[in-house]
């Protein structure tokens, strides 16, 4: 609590005008529920996915994530991003047509604290398989301001 | 309202070849979590939806939430089955919607 009001002064000084709130933030529960609507009853298994995250990140507002499946890319059927500690637990979910020429995806995030950040892969076959990264974050993403 | 895009692809490749795509769009993925000074809710303002289609097939599709940074970028693969045009279309919370288009060559 004490690091959140230091924060959040922190922020009110920097930003001005803006008023902090915080929303509930999504817990590992949360996170699990949205991985079990991803996987559509596989349980997921770890590896086969590369999650490529900094593990300590200054600025939380943009942080670049790159996921690549090992699997042939016409076997690969979606990617998902989810995290632990922003509002809610989604971040992305991507799906590869038949045109698809590597089974990889790159984009930038959101961490609103530190926490579980966790990549997702569904292949043809229906199995789930995923890797999970824990990223410290100094400066979170205004999500809250 | 103009909407800056940006569309990055290689102007030709071999047949068969796969090239990486890049696309960025200029937008601010309000979340919907924060408010303004006089603690107004900001309404939420996302691009909800990237698809990548090839003369009409689909490459790659994404669907964003809150957590995806302001300005959109995602980086992905097409294997170029020949020349043709490839375009990305963006769409999003109050009928936010953009495409670009890009020519590729197959040699």
């Amino acid at each position: 609590m004490n690091a959140t009001t230091t924060r959040r002064s922190l922020l009110l000084a920097g930003a001005g005008a803006l008023l902090v709130v915080r929303p509930a933030a999504a817990t590992p529960e949360a996170m699990r529920a949205a991985i079990g609507r991803f996987a559509g009853g596989a349980t997921p298994r770890d590896g086969r996915v590369q999650l490529t995250i900094a593990e300590l990140v200054e600025n939380g507002n943009t942080v670049p994530v790159e996921v690549t499946v090992d699997a042939p890319v016409d076997q690969v059927r979606r990617i998902a991003l989810v995290t632990e500690h922003n509002p809610s637990p989604e971040v992305a979910v991507f799906t590869l047509g038949p045109l698809a020429g590597r089974a990889a995806v790159a984009t930038r995030m959101r961490l609103a604290t530190s926490g579980g950040v966790v990549a997702l892969a569904q292949l043809a076959d229906g199995s789930v398989w995923q890797q999970r990264v824990d990223v410290l974050v100094t400066l979170a993403a205004c999500v809250e301001g | 309202m103009s909407v800056r895009a940006l569309l990055h692809a290689p102007a030709s490749a071999r047949r068969g070849e796969v090239v990486e795509i890049r696309a960025l769009i200029a937008h601010p993925m309000e979340t919907g979590h924060r408010r303004d000074s006089e603690g107004r809710l900001l309404p939420r303002d996302l691009v909800r939806t990237l698809e990548a289609r090839f003369d009409g097939e689909l490459v790659f599709a994404a669907e964003l939430h809150a957590a995806v940074a302001a300005n959109p970028y995602l980086a992905f693969h097409l294997r170029l089955p020949a020349s043709g045009l490839l375009t990305v279309r963006w769409a999003g919370d109050r009928g936010f919607a953009h495409a670009e288009s890009v020519r590729i060559e197959a040699t």
